[in-house]
């Protein structure tokens, strides 16, 4: 991919690296052309950008959003969806399959892949269904998705699971043909029908339906175990309990090629919340106890979890602002994700900036195959020619949540009233200024798709 | 409440003023009960209702003095009492809403003349309220109020029938009535006005 | 009290005002004008959008005996897009002029929902909330048990709690909102309260719930309780779902002619005549018999008359609210 335009080059004096250092930036020809202490000969020549206390990240990779298009245009589309991701930091996402129709087709990925292109603020990559209609009955036609234009990699039913053994299986081996993975939304449905909130004492006291944590578990410890068996890739979304980490943690000590995401409100909140009756605190997988919380931290600083996931999911009013056993599941997340991680792993003292850079960018871009995202060092320093997708963040300041301010259309944020820190300051998308000052400038441009492959 | 009104006050607040002690109370419950018994021409269908709280050892107390006089009164049957809270006509802004009982003797209401007792007679708003209550419990033959103090200020147009003490007062001051009964054995029976400002 | 949600965060002094206020409701229930004007000019709407003839019946009596102005509104919700519909109505009623919500919902937590949401001003009184909490119901079990302590000590039962006394749950407590809201209420009045299901009906956690837990109906009915509190069976728990059959059932957890007639003998803890209770409807020959179901220490019809008491000291109560309280 290049430019139509080659913005001149900017110099980002000044920014403090992932590991602590400072230097000076220079970002041109849409890629990162120099890292260095003292690059100020190169300063008198080009823009300066005073990036003094900021932290350059590389641009921020969700492997995990629903930008809800097409189909609920009305929650999001990936226009709006895009901005909020480069307005959270993000440089890359994956718009998850359960669109209306699903994207369980070439001619489907491909709408979003270039929907994505044309709004240019970020990468958008198309995540395939699974089976047809996330219906769980029959594959859906994998290998044509993995050809479109769309280049899908990740598979994943996610809102649903794969839970037919067999289906899963088989889907294990195919995606092996073109080198893909198998992304598994884990949920047993059977144990989990009509299912409200975290099974607990207090879903007891509530009177709200249980979601246990084995009906996670069971499917995570099956499908692990299938990936050992037909040597394929797994992709656990959204893990939300002690036990999920301890059979993951299991997993990778045998060798199994599985990876896993948390989501941020994994990472913070927890089924207390659940008492107002508040339908923005209602998710899928639903928030759980404290215990479990500590233990996802813990694992994403261990690396047995090596990602987060925003699962960032729009929902209309009119779907939150109801009773909560008919409300919708899900919270939006683009742009409160590295707040989130900054409040729970960060400022908790778990994990340096180089581990952000690790699990919110190098990691999951590896998992996706993504050439052009994540490329750092190992200690977060971003890679001499590699594509500019950066992110200048202030860990500074802190901010009240108010999600009339956010960019995504829809409004249910879990965090509103409550104070997180840090701000994106400058978001740069293959070297385009997409956020600039903390508002969003001007998007990319795609040069124009090619019909012919 | 709780507050004793006799305890010594502070040196910029005005002493609490005792306008009837113990033997004051006593000696104007007999008169009334004499009052009474006069005005009714004796103990006959006549039933005593006290007002809570004070209202009812009140009633209780001018219970014992009529059987004293007329023995033909039996004041086991004849006295009770009366709740007026859900006939109040300041609910929505009043602090103690729940009830007290409300206790009828079981001969009823009908053809009785009923004497509502209570402590101090002011706005005339809960004998207003005392009135509807009676009208929903039966038919008396007629209703008289007497009242241990009359501090004036009505703000309907009601009287007593049987006054203990006309005590002129201004609307800043509070009347507290003392009994044993329901402010406990260790205080004195008084009426003692004290100053409301100064007290809050 | 600004609304009633349920009995979980309902103090001991609350609790004992609602009884004690009804208690004097009770008096007015037996008098030749069963009226008071306390609710003169209020609006009390029943919002029932789950069928339940009895408690909005009961609510209604309760409702026009305080003199209020009483607008029925009832609706089965259908499945979609209920919750649109939910803040539409109640903000319809609030521009009619409601000053009480009285909710029957299928929804756990739609009272408090409601209460929190700023939809309304109204009093909220929770009529029923899905599986959650049926706070009216307890309280007019709290009060009919009440009534038969004091009664057998002979003594007002105004001022009094439930101390000494220990009442059986028995059934399907994981899907009962009224097993829940009488587990904490009992509780908190001081009873001992002990829950008896089939594991599968016993919701996980119930081990941090202020009451005993036994999978033995026989065991609980051996300590003698003073009363037992048999739930109704929904039909759709049978057939494997969450017993093996109505006969499994009846045998190990239904109050049977055997096992009432040994409650009888044995006698209460303070109570000599163990009551038997029931929220009705029953099902006879399931989880009660006809013994039971007729017998005059079953409190089925007491409970009824009791519940429209209870219901007006709510009323009372939330309606005559003291702002500044």
């Amino acid at each position: 991919m290049t430019a139509t335009t080659t913005d001149a080059p900017v110099l980002l004096r000044g920014a403090t690296l992932p590991n602590g250092g400072s230097a000076d930036v220079l970002v041109a020809d849409g890629r990162v052309a120099a890292v260095d202490s003292c690059a100020a000969d190169q300063s008198r020549d080009v823009e300066t950008i005073d990036c003094a206390g900021l932290v350059l990240l590389p641009g921020l990779v969700d492997l995990h959003t629903h930008l809800r298009q097409p189909g609920k245009e009305d929650a999001e589309t990936v226009e709006t969806g895009t901005r909020a991701a480069a307005m959270g930091g993000f440089t890359s996402v994956h718009a998850m399959a359960n669109s209306t129709p699903t994207a369980d087709t070439a001619g489907v990925v491909e709408q979003v892949w270039r929907l994505g292109r044309a709004s240019g603020w970020c990468d958008v990559h198309p995540v395939g269904a699974v089976t047809v209609g996330l219906a769980g009955q029959s594959l859906a036609d994998l290998g044509a998705m993995a050809d479109s234009q769309a280049k899908v990699r990740m598979f994943s039913d996610d809102g649903m699971c794969v839970h037919d053994a067999v289906l899963m299986r088989r889907a294990l081996e195919y995606v092996k043909a073109f080198g893909g993975f198998v992304a598994q939304h884990a949920q047993e449905p059977t144990l989990t029908a009509g299912a409200q909130m975290n099974e607990s004492e207090l879903s007891g006291v509530l009177g709200l339906a249980g979601w246990p944590a084995v009906a996670e578990e069971a499917i995570i410890a099956r499908d692990v175990l299938l990936a050992q068996h037909v040597e394929s890739r797994l992709h656990i979304c959204h893990v939300s309990t002690a036990g999920s980490v301890e059979i993951i943690r299991w997993a990778k000590e045998r060798g199994i090629d599985v990876t896993a995401e948390v989501t941020p409100h994994h990472l913070l909140l927890t089924e207390e919340l659940v008492r107002s009756y508040n339908p923005v605190f209602k998710v899928n997988p639903p928030l759980r106890r404290d215990e479990d919380v500590h233990a996802l931290r813990a694992a994403l600083a261990d690396g047995t979890i090596d990602t987060v996931g925003t699962d960032h999911a729009p929902h209309t009013a009119e779907t939150k602002q109801c009773e909560w056993t008919v409300a919708a599941m899900g919270m939006t997340g683009l742009e409160t994700a590295l707040p989130v991680v900054q409040e729970a792993m960060v400022e908790t003292g778990l994990m340096d900036w180089a581990g952000v850079a690790r699990v919110m960018s190098a990691t999951p871009a590896r998992i996706a195959g993504l050439e052009d995202q994540g490329n750092v060092e190992e200690d977060g320093t971003p890679v001499v020619g590699s594509v500019a997708n950066l992110l200048l963040w202030d860990p500074a300041v802190r901010c009240v949540v108010d999600p009339a301010t956010h960019t995504t259309k829809s409004r249910n944020s879990p965090y509103e009233g409550r104070e997180l820190p840090g701000r994106t300051v400058h978001t740069f998308y293959r070297g385009r200024r997409v956020v600039a000052d903390g508002v969003l400038a001007e998007p990319f441009r795609h040069a124009p798709v090619e019909e012919a492959r | 409440m709780g507050a004793d009104p006799t305890a010594p006050r502070s040196d910029r607040a005005r002493a609490a003023r005792t306008v009837l002690s113990g033997a004051d109370i006593q000696r104007v419950l007999t008169r009334i009960a004499h009052e009474i018994l006069e005005s009714n021409r004796g103990a006959q269908d006549l039933i005593l209702l006290g007002i809570p709280s004070r209202g009812v050892p009140l009633a209780q107390r001018l219970g014992e003095i009529v059987a004293r006089i007329d023995p033909s009164f039996d004041a086991a049957a004849s006295v009770g009492q009366l709740d007026v809270t859900l006939y109040r006509d300041d609910l929505r802004r009043s602090t103690s809403r729940t009830p007290a009982p409300t206790r009828v003797p079981d001969r009823g209401l009908d053809g009785a003349v009923v004497v509502l007792v209570d402590d101090v007679l002011f706005s005339g708003r809960t004998v207003r309220a005392a009135l509807d209550a009676v009208a929903d419990l039966g038919r008396p033959a007629a209703v008289r109020l007497a009242t241990l103090v009359d501090r004036g200020h009505r703000e309907l147009p009601i009287r007593a029938d049987f006054v203990g003490k006309n005590l002129p007062t201004s609307t800043a001051e509070r009347v507290h009535v003392v009994l044993s009964e329901t402010d406990g054995t260790d205080v004195e029976d008084a009426v003692v006005i004290t100053d409301a400002e100064k007290e809050a | 009290m600004r609304h009633l949600l349920s009995t979980v965060d309902l103090g001991y002094e609350d609790a004992l005002a609602i009884l004690d206020t009804a208690e004097e409701m009770a008096a007015v229930n037996e008098r030749e004008v069963k009226k008071l004007p306390s609710l003169r000019g209020r609006t009390v709407v029943n919002l029932f959008l789950e069928d339940s003839t009895r408690t909005r019946i009961s609510f209604e009596a309760a409702a026009k005996r305080l003199s209020a102005d009483v607008i029925n509104f009832s609706a089965k919700g259908s499945s979609v897009s209920k919750g649109e519909s939910l803040k539409d109505t109640v903000q319809t009623l609030a521009a009619i002029g409601a000053d009480a919500i009285v909710m029957r919902h299928w929804s756990s937590g739609a009272a408090q929902q409601l209460a929190e949401s700023g939809w309304v001003d109204a009093a909220v009184v929770n009529a029923g909330d899905g599986t959650h909490a049926h706070p009216t119901q307890a309280l007019l079990d709290a009060f009919t048990l009440r009534r038969r302590l004091a009664g057998s000590r002979g003594v007002d039962s105004t001022g009094t709690d439930l101390t000494g006394m220990r009442v059986v749950i028995v059934g399907d407590i994981l899907h009962s909102r009224v097993a829940r809201s009488n587990v904490w209420l009992l509780h908190t009045l001081g009873a001992d309260v002990v829950v008896a299901a089939p594991p599968t009906l016993l919701p996980v956690g119930v081990g941090s719930w202020p009451c005993r837990v036994t999978y033995s109906l026989d065991e609980a009915l051996a300590e003698r309780p003073d009363a037992v509190m048999m739930l109704r069976v929904q039909a759709e728990r049978m057939g494997g779902a969450f017993f093996p059959s109505a006969g499994e059932y009846t045998r190990s957890w239904g109050l049977t002619a055997e096992r009432f007639a040994l409650l009888d003998s044995r006698g209460g803890q303070v109570l000599q005549q163990p009551v038997v209770m029931h929220p009705g409807p029953m099902n006879r020959g399931l989880e009660i018999c006809d013994a039971a179901a007729d017998s005059p220490h079953n409190t089925v019809l007491e409970q009824v008359a009791n519940g429209v008491s209870i219901r007006m000291a709510v009323l009372h109560l939330v309606l005559n609210n003291d702002p500044e309280a």
